[in-house]
């Protein structure tokens, strides 16, 4: 399972109008895949977060620029990678400071943005962040999670 | 995929109905129409989202900006229509515990 069976890959523009076509991109695959309805939205969630963040970040609105979307297809997973050529960012430090709501909140002073990450970290089952020469997220989503969950107890999903 | 968003006065309520998919795309457009409504003080929003068929932390910002704006002009923000998606998308952001959610599935 070191190998991915397929690949394939996707060049888009950093504009928001295409984040669509990625999503349609992912749930054409993980539809193909056999994965459920919620795992094929947090997927596009989690597709859409990334590229949002790529678009924002590492492009800074620009529009010159290519964003890879990489999709490894495994017999029982699904790997994501999201990556640009564009500015860095301190992942260490966006990743701590990305987190849900608390309930008693300020009103005054909650959060307008900044929820991207903590929705990647939730919605895969594993996400890896790289740097170098620009971003690269991995996100990974497993078939029949339930399953491999239920079995957790005899071995691990990897 | 586009947005619309369709808006309903009636005697100091405001119902704002949007339909389509919010995203990076399309949240700007979103967020100009509410910073339209959001103008006048003490309005009483309800933004229905039953035909929102997607959403991500895009929107959850258009939607906080929103909430925050109404909430200390003294107006009431109520959000109606949520599909078990975008509820469970609230839930695990912790915004169903700061937001009023109509017909909420606890």
């Amino acid at each position: 399972m070191n190998q991915p069976v397929d690949v394939v890959e996707v060049k888009l523009p950093p504009k928001p109008e295409f984040v669509g076509v990625a999503r349609l991109t992912t749930s054409g695959i993980a539809n193909r895949m056999g994965f459920s309805y919620e795992a094929i939205e947090d997927m596009k969630i989690a597709v859409s977060e990334a590229i949002t963040n790529a678009i924002q970040h590492a492009y800074k609105q620009e529009e010159n620029g290519t964003i890879n979307l990489h999709f490894h297809i495994y017999s029982k997973k699904l790997e994501i990678i999201v990556s640009d050529k564009g500015e860095s960012f301190d992942v260490a430090e966006v990743r701590g400071k990305t987190r849900p709501y608390h309930q008693d909140e300020s009103i005054e002073f909650m959060r307008e943005g900044g929820l991207g990450l903590f929705l990647i970290e939730t919605l895969m089952d594993e996400v890896e962040f790289h740097q170098e020469d620009g971003v690269s997220v991995q996100m990974t989503k497993f078939l029949e999670r339930e399953q491999v969950e239920m079995d957790a107890e005899a071995f691990s999903p990897k | 995929m586009n947005i619309t968003v369709d808006v309903n006065k009636t005697d100091g309520n405001t119902i704002m109905k949007i339909s389509g998919e919010i995203d990076a795309y399309t949240a700007p457009k979103l967020k100009e129409t509410i910073n339209q409504l959001t103008k006048e003080d003490g309005k009483n929003v309800v933004i229905d989202l039953t035909d929102v068929i997607y959403m991500d932390s895009t929107g959850l910002g258009v939607l906080v900006a929103a909430f925050k704006k109404i909430k200390t002009n003294g107006g009431s923000f109520i959000l109606t229509g949520l599909s078990n998606r975008l509820q469970r998308l609230f839930t695990i952001t912790g915004l169903s515990e700061i937001m009023d959610i109509k017909g909420e599935s606890k």
